[in-house]
Formats: structure tokens, C-alpha cells, sequence
């Protein structure tokens, strides 16, 4: 067993199940948004705020956003531990893992918050 | 024909160099790559690499053959040759000891580290434990593994982590354990599996697959100790 601190679940399996169902939340997320601009061609923004001013799409919405940090955090924090590692570059490689990982966690929370405030001043 | 031969001694080289040589193939025959190996050796004597049973069956001569992992022994020239030219590497990812020699320590701590013996709790029967022929039959494909490393030297995954990453030889071993209904730990085993590196560092991007010199399929069953992990997780 090697444990870990840093990675989502600190479980693989968690992680691993985490990565595929956010996957696949975003990927519905993606076609209906895309499908949506597509058939109220030429949105306008009153369309737009339309469809987001609604308490579903709203939460839908904000699966979708917590599905892309999820889904970012993991993947980033595998390259990551894959990229900085003791074994690559010696004993620098833990400080530079640290604070990609700070880095990543400081731009997905920013993003995030950014966004439910968007969200809620529709 | 022309032999590229990675060259290193570290007692004596600072760095690692490509060493070129000229072999007269005999006519008529296609040689095996170790066979190769032998005529570059009977040029200079000072080139080192590993071989024993010299028909893929020990697992000593793995090596990295025009970009390829596999066995020097069971690879024939005509396979591989590549404008006329063969160029031979030692296995990627670990280090080297000397010329095509490789330290094969992380390879086999990973090999330990699944506790690659039988582990059952009951009472030993009086001669032996049986098995029927269904439940043998699951260990097909697995038991064959003969540690020679093309497979975990070709992934990348166990480049960067050879230290938490078991690798797909090791995983396949994993498996080979997990399947064997005379095994009574398989909760265990488990366990020792499920952090994000041992099994999960694997992407399946199949390398390990196309280079097994045993035609084994190290994917199929990470596959099959993902889906134990999932049944026994959710
Ligand atoms: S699975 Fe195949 S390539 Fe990997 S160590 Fe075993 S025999 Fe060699």
C-alpha cells in the first residue's frame, strides 16, 4: 500500500470512479449546452440568461462546475506525481510538487467561485 | 550488417556512448539477435550482457531491440532490421550496470511487494490442495509470466513511479494470486492494491501488451483487479 495525502480520495478506486463520473457529467453538460446554442441560433442574451436563470440549470450547472475541478484536480495532481518525482529529480522534486499542486488547487478554487457568482447574479 | 551497441562501464566510462560494428551474417541463415550478440562478442570481448537457456524461456535477455523491448533470443534479425541497421539498448527505466545489463532491483521489489506465493489459512489436506479444472483454467495466461521486464520497462508509468507502481509484470502476478481459488487472501491482496499508484497508475495504454515476448495480456487482467476492487469498494 503507498499512501498519499495529496490525491483526492486518497484511494485510488474513489479517485479512479470520481474521474469517470465527472467525465461523463460534463460530457452531458457540453452536448446539451452545445445543443442548445446550436438550436437558438442566433442566441440571443436574453435566451441565454433565460436558460440559466432557471433553478435547474443553475444546479446542473454547478454538478457540472464541482465535476470539473474533481475531474482537473485528479488529473493534474497524476501528472503532477507522475512529472516531480524524488526519483526524476532529487530532492527539489517535493518542494516543485507541493506547489504545482497549491497552484493548481489556488486557480480550480478561484475558477470555481468565480463562477457560482456568475451563476447567482443572472 | 550494421550493430549499434549501447556501451557504458561506469567504473571506467563518464558517460554512455553508441558503439558502432560490422558483422558478416553467414548466408542463408536468419539469426536470432543474440546470436548477433555473439559475433559483436567474439569482435570485443569487453561487451556485457545477460543470457542463459537462449530460447525465451529464463528471461535474461530482455533488451530494447530498434526501439522495441524484447528477448534477443526468440527475436529474429529479419524482424527487426531496420535499413540494414540494428541498434541494441539496454531496458529503459532502470538503471544500468554495465553495457545491456540492467539492475533489476525495483523491478523484482515490486514483484515481492504482491507476495507472489500461495497464502491459504485452512489445514494443509493430507497430500495436496485440488483444484478443479474450471479454476485451473482461470490461471491460463498468467502463470506464464517469466519475469524478463519488456513489459514493465516499456511503460511509462513504471519509468516515473518504479518505486509505487507495481507495473504490469507485477500486476499480472497480482492477478495470478487474486485468481486462484486455493488462495484464501484475497481481501488482503486487495488492500494492498487500492491507493491511487499501485494498481491505478496504470492508463492502459497497452505497451505492455505489445511487447510481451509470452504473448501475455498484463491490461486484461489490471482490468480484472480494477473490477475486484470496484465489487469489493462500492
Ligand atoms: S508479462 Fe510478459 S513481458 Fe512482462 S515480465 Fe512476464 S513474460 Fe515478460
Amino acid at each position: 500500500m503507498v499512501t498519499n495525502v495529496t490525491s483526492l480520495g486518497r484511494n485510488g478506486l474513489h479517485d479512479w470512479l470520481v474521474q469517470r463520473i465527472s467525465a461523463v457529467v460534463l460530457l452531458v453538460w457540453f452536448v446539451y449546452v452545445g445543443c442548445y446554442a446550436v438550436l437558438h441560433e442566433p442566441l440571443t442574451y436574453l435566451a441565454w440568461q433565460g436558460l440559466f436563470s432557471q433553478t435547474w440549470m443553475r444546479i446542473f450547472t454547478l454538478i457540472a462546475l464541482f465535476s470539473l475541478c474533481a475531474h482537473a484536480w485528479i488529473g493534474l495532481w497524476t501528472i503532477a506525481t507522475d512529472y516531480f518525482s524524488v526519483h526524476l529529480m532529487g530532492k527539489k522534486a517535493t518542494a516543485l510538487r507541493l506547489l504545482v499542486q497549491v497552484a493548481c488547487v489556488a486557480v480550480l478554487a478561484v475558477y470555481l467561485l468565480w463562477c457560482i457568482h456568475i451563476l447567482w447574479s443572472i | 550488417m550494421l550493430v549499434s551497441v549501447y556501451r557504458y562501464n561506469p567504473e571506467t566510462d563518464l558517460q554512455p556512448r553508441m558503439q558502432d560494428y560490422n558483422v558478416d551474417l553467414p548466408p542463408g541463415k536468419d539469426m536470432m539477435v543474440l546470436d548477433l550478440l555473439q559475433l559483436v562478442k567474439d569482435q570485443d570481448q569487453s561487451l556485457t550482457y545477460r543470457r542463459s537457456c537462449r530460447e525465451g524461456v529464463c528471461g535474461s535477455d530482455g533488451m530494447n531491440i530498434n526501439g522495441r523491448n524484447g528477448l534477443a533470443c526468440i527475436t529474429h534479425v529479419s524482424e527487426i532490421v531496420k535499413n540494414g541497421k540494428v541498434v541494441l539498448r539496454p531496458l529503459p527505466g532502470l538503471p544500468v550496470v554495465r553495457d545491456l545489463v540492467v539492475d533489476m532491483t525495483a523491478f523484482y521489489r515490486q514483484y515481492e511487494r504482491i507476495k507472489p506465493y500461495l497464502q491459504n489459512d485452512e489445514p494443509p489436506p493430507a497430500i495436496e490442495r485440488l483444484q478443479s479444472p474450471e479454476d485451473r483454467a482461470k490461471l491460463d495466461g498468467l502463470y506464464e509470466c517469466i519475469l524478463c521486464a519488456c513489459c514493465s520497462t516499456s511503460c511509462p508509468s513504471f519509468w516515473w513511479n518504479p518505486d509505487k507502481f507495481v507495473g504490469p509484470a507485477g500486476l499480472l502476478q497480482a492477478y495470478r494470486f487474486l485468481a486462484d481459488s486455493r488462495d484464501t487472501h484475497t481481501a488482503e491482496r486487495l488492500a494492498e492494491l487500492e491507493d491511487p499508484f499501485s494498481v491505478f497508475r496504470c492508463r492502459g495504454i497497452m505497451n505492455c501488451v505489445s511487447v510481451c515476448p509470452k504473448g501475455l495480456n498484463p491490461t486484461k487482467a489490471i482490468g480484472h483487479i480494477r473490477s475486484m476492487l470496484l465489487e469489493r469498494g462500492v
